[in-house]
This record gives C-alpha cells, structure tokens and sequence, in this order.
C-alpha cells in the first residue's frame, strides 16, 4: 500500500514539475506579443472554452498561419528532396530492372527459339544428306558389284569359248586323220576283197587307182 | 477530452518559436507534417528495401502508387509532363499520407487546415505559371484564349477563362480542406452522441447503437474520402500542369 501511495504522490510532482518549464517558456511570449492564445494552446480545456468565446474557428485561426506555413514549408521541402532523390529513383530503378529482364528473358527465349530451329534445320539437312550419300554408296556398290559379275561373266565366257575353239580343232585334226585313214583302210579292204574274190593278187598300186577312181565319181 | 468537434483542429504550440515578432511554433500541426513525412516516406523506402525482382506485397504497393500516379501524368500532361513527376508523386503521397494519419484517433489532420491546403493549392498553381511562362513566355496567355472562337465572344470568353484560372487554387485548396474537415466533424458529432446518450442510462445506451452503427459506416467513408482526395488532388495537378506543358492545345 505504501508503495501505491508513493507513487501516487510522485505523479502530481512529476506533473507540476513538467507543467513549470511549459509555463515558464509561456512567459515570454506572452510578455512579447501580449496574446491571450498564447497560454490557451498549453492548458486545453480552458483554451477551447476561450477559442470558442473568441469566436475563431480553429482553422481559420490567424495567428498559427505563419508557423504552419513554415513547417508545411520544411516538411514539403524535405518530402519532395527525399522523395526525388531517394523513393523515385529507388523505386524507377526497379520498375525498369523488371522491365529489362522481362525484355531480357523474351530476348533470350526467342534466341533460344531460332537455336532450336537452327539445329532441326541442320539436323534435316544432316539427314537429308546422309541419305543421298547412303543411296549413292548403294548404288556404286550395286555398280561395282554388277561390273565385277559381268567381267567374271565375260572372263568364263572367253574361256569356254578358248575351250570350244580346242576341242573344235581337235575334233578337225581327228576327223582330217580319219578321212586320210579311210582310203588305207578301202585299199586294204579293197585288195582283200579282191584276194577273196578272184584268188589272184592285185598289187598295191592298181587296187590303190581302183579305189581312187571309185572314190573320184 | 472536449465533445466540441472543432477541438480536434486546434493548433496547440509544442516548442514555442518566434522570430522577430511572428510566431513560428513547433505545434502539433507540424508535428504531424513531421510524421507524414516520415510515414510516407518510411513505408516508400522500407518497402522496397528489398528490391524483389518479383515483389512483396508492400512493394508492390509502393510500385502501384508510383505508376498509378506516373500514369495519370502521362495521361494528363502528356510525356513533357513527366518532368513533374516527382512533384504529383509528392503531393499525392503527401496529401495521402496526411490524410490517412488523420483517420487515427486523437491524431491531427494536417490537411484540414485551410492555410496547409492552400499553400499546397498555390504551390501548383506558382509552378503552372512559372513553367508556362518561362517555357513558352508570353504564348503561355494563349491559355485563355481558346482557339476557334469568334471575336465577337472573345472578350466574355477570355474574362470567364481568367476568372476560371484564379479560382483554381481557391477550389483546389477549399476542396480538400472542406472534405477533411466535414468528415471530421461529423465523425465527431456522431461518435459525440454515442457517448452523451449512454450517458443517459439504458434507454440512451439503446439509442447510442444507431449513431455508434453511424461512426462506424462513417470510419468507412473517410478512408475512402481521404484517398479519393489525394486522388482529385493529383489529378487536378496534372490537367492544370498540362496548360503549362501545352498552353495552347486543349
């Protein structure tokens, strides 16, 4: 209880105390310009009564004029200077980063784009090329192969007709010495027949005439 | 706390200065420009501290008001506008925020001060005509003369364009204060019956509920009220920046 006490006692003080500085500060603005407003403002429930005796409407309160106008003045000053100075190119700044990196980024995309087209165009290029060159391979190979078959072709052909033209000859060379063998072989025939026939022996050179002469017709 | 809904927009001196005779009081009113600056700038700066390529949630706030106020003044006063840029988005954010802090109980509304919006109001129109005179000099006066107009009415039309022109800031600033200040005091006058009646006992604490449902419907409109000012603000800036910027094409 003592301590509520006391401090209930120390808040009074403590408002006088805070009151007498104000009031001494009062002082000599009022010995100064002599105005009864003066010491309404501090204590307002009195000021208010007055003020509203004296008629004015607080804004249209002359005598505060002069100080609003100068602190509208410093304040506005300082607002505007902070706010060009500071706030507007703070706030511009990123405002127009976004918009860069928007711009950026679209830029950087549509790069990309033309990339990726760039690459599927050169890719069916790659393709396209790639399949010419397969088709000319298979052809040359088709070419090479079928020059080898011919000449193959050509090389047996050549000799079987070597082989032909042989035997041809050697059928030629056996039939020319059968045919030389054929009159030997009539006279022989021809003088046995005869030594048969007649028992009597021709020579040689007149069975050899008969056989000429026969074959001669 | 006083139940007068005009006690809320009194000026009380905090750090009483006075420079040769005029009374240049630290008060709650600069108080409180003090701290719109610091919350509007504070929320701008801290929110895009990080800098996300894709952003947080707060700094895609702060990205939407940016380009919410450089596309108005695109719209506006064309890309020769632009230049103006960091004065619309100064304004708006300034407006705003003060308006916003308003909304808090117990805080001050800055901008219900007919002197802060006025000076605000000739601060747009000072720059209008500075900028249209010294870009175009004295082609900056074919603001009031619109082309196509025979010469007849030129005289009438010529004297309703003036009259037009110096009631701009006058509307400019009346708009915004007298906004702020209705909306005020009538939060006020019904948050005000709301406790005067359930003073009054049961039958006043069920008469309080609808004045109470009132304040909070009310809460609701503010907001809306106190942005959607900011917004005329800004977007008024930029159509009178535009006659600076093209004084003769409408």
């Amino acid at each position: 209880m003592s301590v509520t006490l006391a401090s209930a006692e120390s808040t009074p003080f403590e408002i006088a105390q805070a009151e007498t500085p104000a009031t001494t500060h009062e002082t000599p603005a009022d010995t100064h310009a002599a105005q009864p407003a003066g010491e309404v403002h501090t204590e307002t429930g009195v000021a208010h009564g007055e003020e509203a005796g004296s008629g004015v409407f607080p804004p249209f309160d002359q005598s505060t004029f002069a100080s609003q106008l100068l602190w509208l003045a410093i304040t506005f000053g300082l607002f505007y200077l902070l706010m060009s100075k500071v706030v507007i190119p703070r706030i511009g700044g990123i405002l127009e980063t976004r918009h860069d990196r928007i711009a950026q980024d679209l830029d950087e995309a549509s790069r990309l784009k033309a990339e990726a087209d760039a690459a599927i165009a050169s890719y069916e290029q790659e393709l396209a090329s790639a399949r010419t060159k397969g088709n000319a391979i298979a052809s040359t190979a088709r070419d090479e192969a079928k020059a080898r078959a011919d000449a193959e072709r050509a090389k047996i052909e050549a000799s079987l007709q070597d082989k032909i033209a042989g035997a041809e000859t050697r059928i030629a060379e056996i039939k020319a010495k059968a045919l030389a063998d054929v009159g030997t072989i009539a006279e022989e025939t021809t003088a046995a027949v005869v030594e048969q026939l007649i028992g009597a022996k021709v020579t040689k050179a007149e069975v050899a005439s008969a056989v000429k002469s026969a074959a001669g017709k | 706390m006083s139940n007068d809904p005009t006690h809320q927009f009194l000026v009380n001196k905090i750090v009483p200065i006075e420079i040769g005779g005029i009374d240049f009081s630290f008060t709650n009113a600069s108080l409180f420009m003090v701290a719109t600056v610091a919350a509007g700038i504070g929320f701008l700066y801290f929110t895009t501290g990080q800098r996300g390529l894709v952003p947080s949630r707060m700094q895609s706030v702060s990205e939407m008001s940016y380009e919410f106020i450089a596309s108005m003044l695109r719209e506006g006063a064309g890309s020769h506008g632009m230049k103006f840029f960091p004065f619309v988005f100064s304004l708006f954010m300034f407006v705003l925020t003060a308006n916003m802090l308003g909304m808090v109980p117990y805080f001050f509304t800055v901008t219900s001060q007919i002197i802060v919006t006025f000076a605000l109001a000739m601060l747009v129109i000072g720059t209008v005509v500075v900028y249209g005179f010294y870009k175009h000099g004295f082609g900056f006066l074919k603001l009031f003369v619109p082309s196509g107009v025979p010469g007849m009415l030129l005289p009438l039309v010529v004297t309703i364009e003036v009259i037009s022109f110096l009631s701009r800031p006058i509307s400019l600033s009346i708009r915004l204060f007298a906004n702020m200040l209705a909306g005020h005091i009538t939060l006020k006058v019904f948050a005000g019956f709301v406790t005067s009646l359930s003073a009054l006992g049961a039958v006043g604490v069920a008469g309080a509920i609808l004045p109470l449902f009132m304040t909070v419907a009310l809460t609701g409109l503010e907001f809306l009220v106190s942005f959607l000012q900011a917004y005329v603000f800004a977007v008024l800036t930029c159509m009178y920046l535009n006659d600076a910027v093209h004084p003769g094409g409408h």
